[in-house]
């Protein structure tokens, strides 16, 4: 058996993943449990490269199920002895339970990746083409581990800091654990704070008649007017579709100073009113972009029958386009309804009246030195759990509606 | 040819041509009109008004204060035993103007005394008849504020059964101008946007910024995109997971951010701190620039501008990455194949062929990407407030017009923003003609 870059390249692939597993492994358990747990990297980095070598070292044949087991066996046992049997700097009689499973999830990740990474690379001198699969494949596990850890963090933090109490926090900021020794009750504190004293029973409420509200009218608005250029002949009819798109690059931020000042000699700025006139307005361009779209893909050869039959073009657009365009009108809807309810700018500068709040609008008025922060991020998940359902509960609508219209954000 | 006949066939063009727009042609462009109507007038009111508001109030002298309009104010005061019969009451009235700065013209007050109360006497400038009292007072200054006093009697009849008088209120009039309206310009608010040092600072902020969120933006997404362009188990669940960043609210996401990296009690600095990285917290939103040593050199690395770049980037990458994506599925896999029956390797196939096919998406993308991130503000807000070093043209416009309670140097810069992206959009409009054609 020769060895060569491929063996070179297989363990330093290994002695990464065994870096990265072991990072991971230390983070995640100081967060879940609360202990100080450093973990040895340099442990983590042996491991991973004896276990890379242990596949290695066999022929590509004879890479099967007991080759990767024993590989999994020497990753633990050179994970403990090159750790001194503290692979997380705490003696393994604290917490063993957690400390086992933590060992026994690093190396069989270890494993896991080095079998995924290795599995038909050569020990001995590999070509180009090798060499850069393995890489790819180096990449692409990094990727994965990359953005799940960016993306799972921040969501992780903001859920289990609204769940502690202020002297948890302060005294380790790292324990995002939850302590179940807590009833439920003191457990939810925070969110029985808010909906019994800061109110936002009703700015959830105020937020979900706002956004239906919004898509609506945005509806009621954009459907006419899509039909119309889609459809319809008319002069300035390109002219109509070129600039719709060009509004909806008008920032939000240079329309607020003339709105405020409007609004407020006409009493309209501290009201529901006011905002339900400004949201359409922002989100009727995107809609009737995005619907005349979907109208043109239609046959027009429907509507002319239907038009033959003596039906107007109400009754068409209202008995064959919009059954038609069912998916796209979910698309819009779930579209503008989610701008509606993330909308920050005109709520933060509109309302000062708290009988009024948005729900994100009730947040920002959480932002305080003399408010708990747990508090702020109970407000922040009740902010982002009905939205986040209803994305994953129409997944497949509100992703064409993001790719047909939201180069906007 | 003779001329009767160029004149008949010059005829009969004109009526192909009149025939062209005939009754129906004309009653479909009616219906049109009327179908748009609604979000024309929309559009007008709440989106291209505005815009055209801003050039006007970025040269009126307005401050927030002043948005209300100046009006009189009184507040009237009885002195005098209402129950005794034949007492001289006092009654003051306290006029003010509610600005201190703009002038009322033409303020008059009236009142009338409830039943049984007649006026005896009174300030100069009114005249009374029984209970009626009727004061002319010309114009307020700003900042206006007097007492002024009348004398009234009762009879037998009031005294059994008094009435306060001021349940009745008196009855003002005035005339301020609008601030919004009236035709008083000024350049200062040019001169102060553009003569402080700052303005350069906030636009090669407002730059970097929009350059780097995009660019970071789209290397992730082009990352996330090539992670997720084969089929395996859980490949739904990861997507649907890699959109959460801009699913969530700004106003959630932000705060999170900014509890996750609190310098003190943050969970970053605490995992840092834990895993030996650095010694001492580190301030990510708050510091402006910290001093780094590389061969020999240093230089500021701006970190608090470089976070919010990292947030943004962090927030948008699901869009590019959306797009992305479906723009790869796309591509047909006969050019895979044949790329692979010639001997490229995965990278060589990413470059020769994958790139230059996602050349057209990736640049649309960048140049509408590139003026959201612009057009960006409440990322920035929320995340520092324009502090350290991350204020941008559209955090300035806040800063000036509502934090200074200037609005005119807001709208100022609002139209600095906007002639930007006048420039953006016809760059755009451009690019797009030639892809195109």
């Amino acid at each position: 058996m020769r060895y060569g870059n491929g063996f070179i390249l297989g363990v330093l692939s290994g002695a990464l993943w065994g870096l990265i597993a072991t990072t991971l492994a230390g983070i995640s358990i100081t967060l879940v449990t609360g202990l100080a747990a450093t973990p040895v990297l340099a442990a983590g980095l042996l491991a991973g490269t004896a276990s890379a070598g242990t596949v290695l070292m066999r022929p590509r044949v004879q890479r099967t199920q007991p080759a990767y087991i024993s590989a999994f066996f020497v990753t633990i046992v050179v994970f403990l002895l090159t750790s001194f049997a503290e692979p997380f700097s705490q003696s393994l009689a604290v917490a063993p339970l957690q400390q086992a499973i933590a060992i026994l999830v690093v190396c069989g990740a270890i494993t896991l990746a080095n079998a995924t990474c290795l599995h038909d690379v050569e020990a001995g001198m590999i070509k180009r083409y090798a060499v850069e699969v393995l890489l790819t494949r180096v990449f692409k596990g990094l990727g994965f581990v990359f953005f799940t850890v960016i993306v799972v963090l921040p969501f992780y933090v903001m859920i289990m800091t609204s769940l502690k109490s202020q002297q948890a926090l302060l005294l380790n900021p790292l324990d995002l654990s939850i302590d179940l020794t807590k009833s439920p009750r003191e457990l939810l504190n925070s969110y029985i704070e808010l909906f019994t004293q800061f109110n936002f029973g009703r700015f959830l409420l105020i937020s979900a008649i706002v956004s239906a509200t919004t898509v609506i009218i945005t509806l009621l608005f954009s459907i006419p007017g899509a039909y119309a250029v889609a459809r319809l002949r008319f002069r300035g009819r390109g002219l109509m579709s070129q600039s719709i798109l060009l509004v909806y690059m008008v920032p939000a931020i240079v329309l607020v100073i003339p709105l405020y000042a409007v609004f407020s000699q006409l009493g309209l700025r501290n009201t529901i009113i006011g905002l339900l006139i400004v949201y359409p307005a922002t989100t009727v361009p995107v809609a009737l972009y995005m619907l005349q779209g979907y109208f043109r893909g239609l046959p027009p050869e429907l509507e002319e029958a239907g038009l033959m039959d003596g039906l107007g073009r109400i009754g068409v657009i209202w008995k064959i386009t919009l059954p038609l365009s069912l998916p796209a009108l979910a698309s819009v809807s779930l579209y503008v309804f989610m701008i509606a309810w993330n909308e920050f700018l005109f709520a933060f500068m509109f309302l000062d009246n708290p009988n009024i709040f948005t729900l994100p609008r009730g947040v920002v008025s959480l932002n305080s030195s003399e408010i708990p922060r747990q508090h702020l991020m109970a407000g922040a998940v009740i902010a982002t759990v009905p939205i986040l359902i209803i994305f994953l509960w129409f997944e497949r609508f509100l992703v064409q509606g993001l790719t047909a219209g939201s180069v906007k954000g | 040819m003779t001329a009767p006949n160029v004149v008949s066939s010059k005829l009969d063009h004109g009526a192909v041509r009149k025939s062209k727009v005939g009754p129906m042609a004309r009653r479909e462009a009616r219906l049109a009109v009327g179908m748009l109507a609604p979000t024309l007038v929309m559009v007008f009111s709440i989106v291209l008004f505005p815009l055209l508001a801003n050039l006007w109030i970025s040269v009126k002298p307005v401050s927030l204060a002043e948005l209300r309009r100046p009006a009189p104010i009184v507040s009237e005061r009885v002195r005098g035993d209402l129950d005794v019969a034949g007492t001289e009451l006092k009654i003051q009235y306290r006029l003010r103007n509610s600005s201190q700065s703009a002038e009322i013209s033409g303020v008059t007050m009236s009142d009338t005394l409830p039943a049984g109360l007649t006026f005896t006497r009174a300030d100069d400038r009114c005249s009374i008849s029984g209970r009626r009292i009727d004061c002319v007072f010309g114009t307020l200054e700003g900042g206006f504020r007097e007492q002024i006093e009348a004398f009234a009697i009762s009879d037998a009849a009031f005294a059994a059964n008094p009435i306060s008088p001021r349940d009745s209120k008196p009855m003002l009039t005035g005339d301020a101008s609008n601030v919004l309206t009236n035709l008083e310009f000024t350049w200062d608010n040019y001169r102060r946007v553009f003569d402080a040092t700052e303005f350069w600072t906030v636009f090669w902020v407002t730059i970097s910024y929009t350059i780097f969120g995009t660019l970071g933006a789209m290397v992730l997404g082009l990352f996330a995109a090539q992670l997720l362009n084969t089929e395996f188990r859980g490949r739904a669940i990861l997507r649907g997971l890699f959109l959460f960043p801009y699913v969530a609210p700004v106003i959630a996401v932000a705060f999170t951010w900014i509890i996750l990296l609190d310098p003190f009690s943050g969970t970053l600095n605490a995992i840092l701190q834990r895993m030996e990285v650095t010694d001492a917290p580190i301030n990510f939103l708050g510091q402006r620039a910290v001093e780094l040593r590389f061969l020999g050199l240093t230089f500021d690395f701006p970190l608090a501008l470089s976070t919010v770049i990292i947030f943004e980037a962090w927030r948008y990458f699901p869009l590019s990455f959306l797009f992305i994506l479906a723009r790869m599925q796309s591509i047909s896999s006969d050019m895979y194949e044949a790329a692979e029956v010639d001997g490229a390797t995965p990278f060589q196939t990413f470059w020769h062929i994958s790139l230059p096919q996602l050349l057209g998406i990736l640049s649309t993308l960048f140049l509408l990407r590139f003026i959201w991130t612009f057009n960006k503000f409440d990322d920035i807000f929320l995340l520092t407030g324009g502090a350290a070093g991350t204020r941008t043209l559209t955090v300035d416009v806040y800063e000036q017009g509502f934090a200074l309670a200037n609005l005119g140097a807001g709208a100022a810069v609002a139209v600095v923003i906007f002639i930007m992206l006048v420039l953006f959009a016809t760059t755009y409009l451009r690019f797009v003609h030639r892809e195109e054609g």
